[in-house]
């Protein structure tokens, strides 16, 4: 079933085009990550897939009563605030101690609730911020760089966890990260997004595209044109 | 009862420590205490206006401290840097003001009195004023917590939440604004900014979450305000600087404790 789709969304910020043309879709049940240098119009895709931004052109389609479960990037506490994770939980809407409970359960940190959040560490805070959109029953995580700042053995257990949690909440994931290797074994299939999609595909396609490797600058800009539009490699391009 | 002017000066201070306590603690978290500044110095401008229109101070100081507060809001976050457009906007409009009053009052009138307030001289109007204002900053901020604490913890998560940071930016700009106003008599413009800012700084080390700690400064507010009046009674000092003078010493106090429990913990 189809959670999410764009259709020929384009937005600017300013006047930059910051996406343009771009075509995607969400199940439910599968993980899909886009991937993407600085700047690549990344978290400006999920912004306009919430709504916080509008689309210059094309149009994003929800499944009817779809819940979200949004992960912003780069959340900063401020430490004169002082907040336990059990009311950072609660912020915003009622929730039963059970269900909190229950929650940091769900993301293996079940004896945080009565720690304040700034003493927390970086996987810590990103467990909890995971807690947070779940506790809204999502149908659909969009999670911004949920693993950002983490140690590499840090990510790949985070992204382990977002696997977990698809499993067992049947829900779709639409996350964004800068880093492919680590992400692959955690995604069923990859969007390489620049501005525009320039290639999507199954992880393994993907990283051995010219197309994605061109966008890390790790091939030359000739070896493109060979490799477009072959379909062994399992990764189509938009262009 | 209200006979009595150290009653009434009693009651105008709990009024105004009970509304700053919880509004100062948005001023520390949000780091706006130069905004909280801007707005009380604009309240000299508007003494002035109410001078040489001949109108009550408090609806003068009310327009200035709100056209200050939502112009400084308003241009935040548009190019100029934040601290020096405050610097400008807060020490100029004192200068003007006090300019201003000098021009606009045909008699010598008591500028330090709208500098550091006259809490002696509260009437039973004043208090009338004090308490209306207090009330509604107060019951502003309970009305809109649980948005104010989310868009002050994070924007992001707050427009995640379907709240306008904006909006609620706008609601913490205005209650600042009331509070000047309504206060200016019992504290005065110069040292309005420290009522909000001190006892929500006493209230942190000891304070879990943030509605303790909302809680917590409003007590020592209050407390301020009851100790402060009893100094400047028994060794006959100004009123509204001691009262200020025992919130840094129950900071000093709450800072060190603080300090002592981190390191036994």
């Amino acid at each position: 079933m189809r959670l999410i789709a764009a259709h020929g969304l384009s937005v600017r910020l300013g006047a930059q085009l910051a996406l343009h043309d771009i075509d995607l879709a969400v199940e439910r049940g599968e993980i899909v990550t886009v991937v993407g240098p600085n700047g690549s119009g990344k978290t400006t895709l999920l912004r306009a897939l919430v709504g916080a931004v509008a689309p210059a052109a094309g149009r994003v389609e929800q499944a009817p009563g779809l819940r979200i479960g949004y992960v912003p990037q780069r959340l900063h506490l401020d430490s004169t605030l002082p907040i336990t994770v059990a009311r950072f939980l609660r912020l915003g809407a009622r929730r039963r101690n059970g269900s909190i409970a229950r929650a940091l359960e769900e993301t293996g940190v079940p004896e945080l609730a009565k720690r304040q959040m700034t003493a927390l560490s970086g996987g810590q805070f990103q467990r909890v911020l995971l807690a947070r959109a779940l506790l809204a029953e999502p149908d659909l995580l969009l999670l911004d760089e949920p693993a950002q700042g983490l140690d590499h053995p840090g990510m790949a257990a985070l992204y382990r966890l977002v696997g977990a949690v698809r499993d067992r909440q049947g829900c779709g994931v639409l996350m964004v990260s800068h880093d492919l290797h680590v992400v692959m074994g955690a995604t069923d299939r990859v969007i390489a997004l620049n501005g525009v999609i320039w290639c999507e595909g199954p992880p393994v396609a993907v990283s051995s595209a010219a197309e994605y490797r061109m966008l890390f600058g790790e091939a030359e800009p000739g070896a493109l044109a060979f490799n477009r539009h072959t379909p062994e490699d399992g990764c189509s391009t938009t262009s | 009862m209200l006979d009595d002017f150290l009653t009434r000066a009693c009651l105008a201070g709990i009024g105004v420590a009970l509304a700053a306590g919880p509004l100062g603690c948005f001023v520390v978290w949000r780091r706006i205490a130069y905004f909280g500044d801007a707005t009380a110095h604009a309240a000299i401008l508007g003494v002035a206006i109410s001078l040489a229109f001949s109108m009550s101070t408090v609806i003068g100081v009310l327009a200035a401290a709100v056209a200050m507060a939502v112009a400084v809001s308003t241009l935040s976050g548009r190019g100029l840097a934040m601290d020096t457009l405050l610097g400008v906007a807060s020490h100029g409009s004192l200068a003007v003001g006090l300019v201003a009053v000098a021009v606009a009052s045909p008699r010598a009138i008591d500028v330090e009195a709208y500098l550091f307030g006259e809490i002696l001289a509260v009437t039973r109007g004043d208090l009338a004023v004090i308490w209306g204002g207090a009330a509604a900053v107060l019951g502003l901020v309970v009305w809109r917590w649980p948005a104010l604490l989310t868009a002050t913890l994070s924007p992001e998560l707050a427009r995640g939440g379907g709240i306008s940071p904006e909006r609620e930016q706008l609601v913490l700009t205005i209650a600042i604004a009331v509070l000047v106003a309504v206060s200016i008599k019992v504290v005065g413009a110069l040292l309005i900014t420290a009522m909000l800012i001190i006892p929500a700084a006493a209230a942190r080390p000891f304070s879990g979450t943030p509605e303790r700690m909302a809680a917590a400064a409003a007590l020592i507010a209050v407390a301020s305000v009851f100790a402060g009046l009893a100094a400047s009674w028994r060794w006959d000092t100004p009123t509204g600087p001691s009262i200020v003078t025992l919130a840094v010493l129950f900071f000093a106090v709450s800072c060190s404790l603080g300090a002592l429990r981190r390191k036994a913990g």
